[in-house]
C-alpha cells in the first residue's frame, strides 16, 4: 500500500509503464510469445497497482501536479480527486481482468500483428487514465482525442473487411462531432480566464450561457456514451472490434463519457437547473428502452451486447438526471442516493459487460461464429466459459444476490422518493418514468435469457460446434477475475458504497451514510422504508442448494444418471427444431413494431429450398442520419466548385485574399 | 529634396528592383528569366550592403553575404542546370497576354504604395521610402507565378517573391534576426531541391512541364 501522498505519482508510473509496454510491442510486432506471455500480463499487473492506488486516493486528499509537457505556457495539469479516483479504480480493476484475457486472446494472422495491437491497446488505456486525471481543457482534449484515435485503430484491426472499415469510419466521425461539442463547451466555461479547470470552477456563467454549456456537454459526452440520437456508431463499432477491445470500450470508455458529464455538471458548472435533469432523464429513458428493444431482436451476439450497453448507459443517464433534479431542489440526501446508484451502476456495468464480451470472444475463437442462429449447446463443450458467462448473465439481468440488482434497486428507490418534489407536474410524471425503467430492466432480463439460452443451452445447431474447445488458462483467469468482481460487488454493497461516499461528498456535499446500520444491511434512507441484505440472501440460496443436493444424495437414488431428455413421443428431433434467436425475439418484434424498419421475406409453402429472411434496421438512421448526410453532400458539392485543378487559379485565390486583406487592414 | 547620398543610392537600387520585377513579369524566355532573377539578387545584395554600411548594423553584412551566395550563385546555377537537363530553354507561353499583365502590374504598384504609405510614415529607418517598392515587388512576383503555365517560371516567381520579402524586411526594420534569416535561406534551399525532384517527376509522368496537365488530378 503506497503512502497517500504518492498515489498520483504511482498512477503516473503505471501510465508510463503502459506506454513502455506499447513501445516494446512496436519493436517486436510479430513476436507473439513476448506480447502474450510478458507484455499483456505485466500490463495487467500495472492495472492492479493503479486500482490499488486509486482506492487509496479515494479516501485521501486531492492531489495535483503540473506536467512539464505540452505547449509553451500551456502545461498539462493533473488532479486526482475522489471523482477521478473512483473512475480510475473502475478502469484499473476491470482492465486487469481484460488484459489477462487479452494475453490469451490475440493471435497471429488476425488482422493487425500482435505487437501493434499491444501498442494501440496500451495507448488506449493510458489515454483513458489521463483523461480521468486531466485538470485543464487542453490536456483533457489531447487525451480525449488520443483515446478516440487509438480505439479507432483497435476497432479496425481487421481492416481487410469493408464493413469493419465502414464501422470504424462511422465511429471516428461521431467521436469527432462529439469532441467539437466538448471543445465548445470548454470554450464557454473558461470565461475570460485560462483553460485550467480551477479557473472554470471560479467562473460564474449567466444562466443562458450555462444552459448552452450544459447542452454542448450533453451532446459531446452523449455522443461518446451512445446516448439516443447519437448511438448509431456503438452497435457497429463494438462487434467490429476484437472482443477484449469491445469489452474495454463498453466497460471503460463509455464510462469516461459519464465521468466527463459528471465533471462538467457538478464540478465545473456552479448551478444546476431542474429542467436539465428532466432532459437527461427523458433522453436516458429513451436510450434505455431503445437499447433494450433493439437488443431483443438482434441475431448477432456481439451486436446484442452492444445494444445492451446502450440500454445500460440509458440507466446511468437516468440516474444522473435524477441527481440533477434532486440537487437543484436542494434535496441533498436524495441526490446522494441517485448519484450513488449511478456510480454503482457504472462499475457494475463495467464488470458484467466486459465479462460477457470476453465470453463471446472465447466462443468466437472456439467456433468462428458470431451469429446466434449457428451456435448452441456450448455448455457441454466449454463449461468454464459457460458457467462464468452465467454469472455475468444473471448479474446483467438484475438478479440478487449479484451486483446488477443492487444498483437497479437503488435507482428504483431513488424514484420512489420523487413524489416529494416541490413541483406539481414532476412529482406526478416521474413515477411514470420509474415504470419505464422497470420495463427496461425486465426486458433486459428477457434479452439475457435469449443470449444465454441460445448460445450455451440446448443442442449444437451446427455439426462443427461439437469440436469447440474450452478457453485457455489465461482467458479463464481473466473471466474468473471479472465474475468474482460481479459477486463481490453484489454481496458487499455497503463497503462499496463506503467508497462511493467520498465521491458524493465531493460533488454534492452529502453522503448516503448507508453504513450506519452495519455492513450486512443496505438501507438507503431509513430501515423503516427498505433494506436489502445480500449476504443473507446468498446464504439462504446456498443453504437451499445444499439442502436440495443433500436430499437428492441421501433420499433419492444418490447417483447421477445420464439419459436422453423426454422427447414428447417424437424421437426424430434435430437441433434445428429448437427455438431460434429470431423466434425468441418475435414477440418483442411484434409488440414494438413501430420502432423498427423491418424487411421480411417469407417462403411459399411449395418452395423446395425455403428461405426466411428478416432484417431489422434503425428508423433513426433513415429519419436523421441519411438526410443529414444528403445535406452535407449537397453543401460539399457547392464547395467543390472552388476546386478547378489549375494551379494558377489556386494562386489567384491566395493573391486575391492577400489583396483584400491588405486593403482591409488599411 | 536633399537626401544623404546613401539614401539616394538605396532609392536607386529599389527602383532597379522594381524595374527588374517588371522585366521578369514580361519576360517570355526562361533563360533570360533566370538571369533577371540573378540580377535581382545582386541588387538586393548591394542594397543590403549599403544599408549595413550606413547604419553600422554588422549582422546585415552576413545576410548580404548569404543573399549573394544563395541568390546570385547557387540558385541560378541550379536553375541553369535544371533547364539544361530538362531542355526547356525556349519555353514561351503566358496565360494572359503581356500588355494586359503590365497594366495589372501597374495597378498593383499603385495599390502597394497606397497600402505602404501609413507604415512608411511611422517607420524611422533611413530606408522607409522603399517599403512600398518592396511590397510591389512581392505582388508582382506573385502575379508572375499566376500568369505562367510552366513549372520552372512559377518556381522563379516564388523565389522572386522571397526576394521582395527580404527587401521589405531590410527596408522596414533593418533585416530580421539572423536565426530567422538562416531559417528562410535553408527553406529556400530545401524547397528548391524538392521542386527540382518534382520537375523530373512531372515530366516523366506527362512528357512535359506544362502544369495544365495537373488538372487531370481533380476529383471526378
Amino acid at each position: 500500500m503506497p503512502e497517500s501522498g504518492s498515489a498520483l505519482q504511482l498512477i503516473l508510473g503505471v501510465i508510463l509503464l503502459w506506454l513502455a509496454l506499447g513501445l516494446a510491442g512496436v519493436f517486436f510486432p510479430r513476436n507473439l510469445h513476448l506480447v502474450s506471455r510478458v507484455l499483456f500480463p505485466v500490463g495487467a499487473l500495472g492495472a492492479l497497482v493503479l486500482a490499488t492506488a486509486a482506492l487509496d486516493a479515494l479516501g485521501g486528499d486531492t492531489q495535483s501536479l503540473v506536467l512539464p509537457l505540452g505547449l509553451p505556457d500551456l502545461p498539462f495539469h493533473l488532479r486526482l480527486d475522489p471523482l477521478s479516483a473512483f473512475f480510475l479504480l473502475l478502469l484499473g480493476a476491470v482492465t486487469a481482468g481484460i488484459s489477462v484475457f487479452a494475453a490469451g486472446y490475440f493471435r497471429k494472422g488476425e488482422g493487425t500483428p500482435p505487437g501493434l495491437q499491444c501498442l494501440y491497446y496500451h495507448v488506449f488505456i493510458a489515454s483513458m487514465a489521463l483523461v480521468l486525471l486531466a485538470d485543464d481543457a487542453y490536456g483533457f482534449m489531447v487525451f480525449w482525442e488520443t483515446m478516440a484515435l487509438s480505439s479507432y485503430f483497435l476497432v479496425t484491426s481487421d481492416h481487410a473487411k469493408a464493413e469493419i472499415r465502414r464501422a470504424g469510419f462511422l465511429y471516428l466521425l461521431i467521436a469527432h462531432v462529439g469532441a467539437i461539442g466538448i471543445l465548445l463547451c470548454f470554450g464557454l466555461l473558461h470565461g475570460t480566464g485560462d483553460y485550467t479547470f480551477d479557473n472554470m470552477r471560479e467562473v460564474q456563467l449567466a444562466p443562458f450561457w450555462a444552459t448552452i454549456a450544459f447542452a454542448l456537454a450533453l451532446f459531446g459526452f452523449g455522443a461518446k456514451a451512445g446516448m439516443l440520437p447519437l448511438h448509431v456508431w456503438l452497435p457497429e463499432a463494438h462487434p467490429a472490434a476484437p472482443s477484449p477491445v469491445s469489452a474495454l470500450m463498453s466497460a471503460v470508455m463509455l464510462k469516461t463519457a459519464i465521468y466527463g458529464l459528471l465533471r462538467v455538471l457538478f464540478d465545473l458548472l456552479h448551478v444546476q437547473v431542474w429542467w436539465w435533469g428532466v432532459v437527461i432523464l427523458v433522453l436516458g429513458l429513451a436510450t434505455a428502452l431503445y437499447g433494450v428493444i433493439f437488443s431483443a431482436v438482434q441475431s448477432d451476439m456481439k451486436r446484442l451486447l452492444a445494444y445492451s450497453s446502450i440500454e445500460n448507459i440509458g440507466f446511468i443517464l437516468v440516474g444522473v438526471g435524477l441527481t440533477v433534479i434532486f440537487q437543484s431542489y436542494g434535496m441533498r440526501a436524495l441526490a446522494a442516493l441517485a448519484l450513488t446508484a449511478t456510480l454503482y451502476h457504472c462499475i457494475n456495468h463495467a464488470y458484467f459487460k466486459s465479462l460477457l464480451f470476453l465470453a463471446t470472444g472465447s466462443v468466437l475463437h472456439a467456433t468462428h461464429e458470431r451469429a446466434l442462429g449457428k451456435l448452441g449447446g456450448l455448455i457441454h463443450r466449454m463449461p468454464w466459459v459457460a458457467w462464468l458467462a452465467l454469472v455475468g448473465t444473471l448479474a446483467i439481468a438484475g438478479l440478487p444476490p449479484l451486483n446488477g440488482f443492487v444498483s437497479e434497486w437503488l435507482l428504483l428507490q431513488a424514484f420512489l422518493f420523487t413524489p416529494n418534489l416541490p413541483h406539481p407536474y414532476l412529482n406526478m410524471l416521474i413515477p411514470v418514468a420509474a415504470a419505464a425503467v422497470a420495463l427496461a430492466a425486465a426486458l433486459a432480463g428477457y434479452v439475457m435469457v435469449k443470449f444465454y439460452g441460445v448460445v450455451f443451452l440446448g443442442q449444437p445447431r451446427e455439426e462443427r460446434l461439437k469440436e469447440a474447445r474450452d478457453a485457455g488458462l489465461l482467458e479463464r483467469a481473466g473471466l474468473v477475475w471479472l465474475a468474482a468482481g460481479c459477486i463481490a460487488l453484489g454481496v458487499a454493497p455497503v463497503s462499496v458504497i463506503g467508497f462511493i461516499d467520498s465521491v458524493t461528498s465531493q460533488l454534492l456535499g452529502k453522503t448516503l451514510g448507508a453504513s450506519a446500520t452495519g455492513w450486512m444491511f443496505l438501507t438507503p434512507i431509513s430501515p423503516a422504508r427498505a433494506s436489502y441484505a445480500p449476504f443473507l440472501f446468498l446464504l439462504v440460496i446456498l443453504a437451499v442448494w445444499l439442502a436440495t443436493w443433500l436430499a437428492v444424495r441421501r433420499f433419492y437414488h444418490g447417483r447421477v444418471r445420464r439419459a436422453p431428455p423426454w422427447d414428447c413421443g417424437f424421437p426424430a428431433q434435430t437441433a434445428r427444431m429448437q427455438d431460434t434467436a429470431e423466434g425468441f425475439g418475435q414477440p418483442i418484434r411484434q409488440v414494438f413494431e413501430p420502432f423498427f424498419r423491418m424487411q421480411r421475406e417469407l417462403p411459399t409453402p411449395f418452395d423446395a429450398t425455403p428461405r426466411y429472411r428478416v432484417s431489422v434496421e434503425d428508423n433513426l438512421w433513415y429519419w436523421l442520419y441519411l438526410p443529414l448526410a444528403r445535406v452535407t453532400e449537397a453543401l460539399t458539392r457547392v464547395v467543390t466548385l472552388l476546386q478547378r485543378g489549375r494551379i494558377s487559379v489556386y494562386l489567384m485565390y491566395s493573391f486575391v485574399t492577400l489583396l483584400i486583406l491588405l486593403l482591409f487592414v488599411r | 529634396m536633399n537626401l544623404p547620398l546613401t539614401s539616394q543610392i538605396i532609392n536607386l537600387l529599389a527602383a532597379i528592383m522594381l524595374l527588374l520585377s517588371f522585366a521578369m513579369l514580361t519576360q517570355r524566355r526562361i533563360l533570360s528569366l533566370i538571369n533577371l532573377f540573378a540580377l535581382q539578387g545582386l541588387t538586393l545584395t548591394l542594397s543590403t550592403l549599403v544599408v549595413a554600411w550606413s547604419t553600422g548594423q554588422d549582422h546585415l553584412y552576413y545576410s548580404a553575404a548569404l543573399t549573394f551566395a544563395l541568390k546570385v550563385l547557387i540558385l541560378p546555377w541550379v536553375l541553369h542546370r535544371l533547364i539544361r537537363k530538362l531542355s526547356v530553354k525556349w519555353d514561351v507561353e503566358t496565360l494572359i497576354n503581356i500588355p494586359t499583365t503590365m497594366l495589372v502590374g501597374i495597378v498593383l504598384v499603385i495599390l502597394a504604395f497606397n497600402v505602404a504609405l501609413p507604415i512608411s510614415q511611422l517607420a524611422g529607418t533611413i530606408t522607409k521610402s522603399t517599403l512600398g517598392i518592396a511590397l510591389a515587388c512581392v505582388l508582382l512576383a506573385f502575379l508572375t507565378m499566376i500568369t505562367r503555365s510552366k513549372a520552372v517560371p512559377q518556381v522563379i516567381g516564388f523565389l522572386a517573391m522571397e526576394n521582395g520579402l527580404f527587401f521589405a524586411a531590410t527596408s522596414a526594420t533593418y533585416g530580421m534576426p539572423m536565426v530567422v534569416e538562416f531559417g528562410i535561406a535553408l527553406d529556400v534551399m530545401v524547397g528548391m531541391v524538392i521542386l527540382g525532384v518534382f520537375f523530373f517527376q512531372i515530366r516523366e509522368r506527362f512528357d512535359s512541364l506544362d502544369i495544365r496537365h495537373l488538372e487531370k488530378l481533380k476529383e471526378e
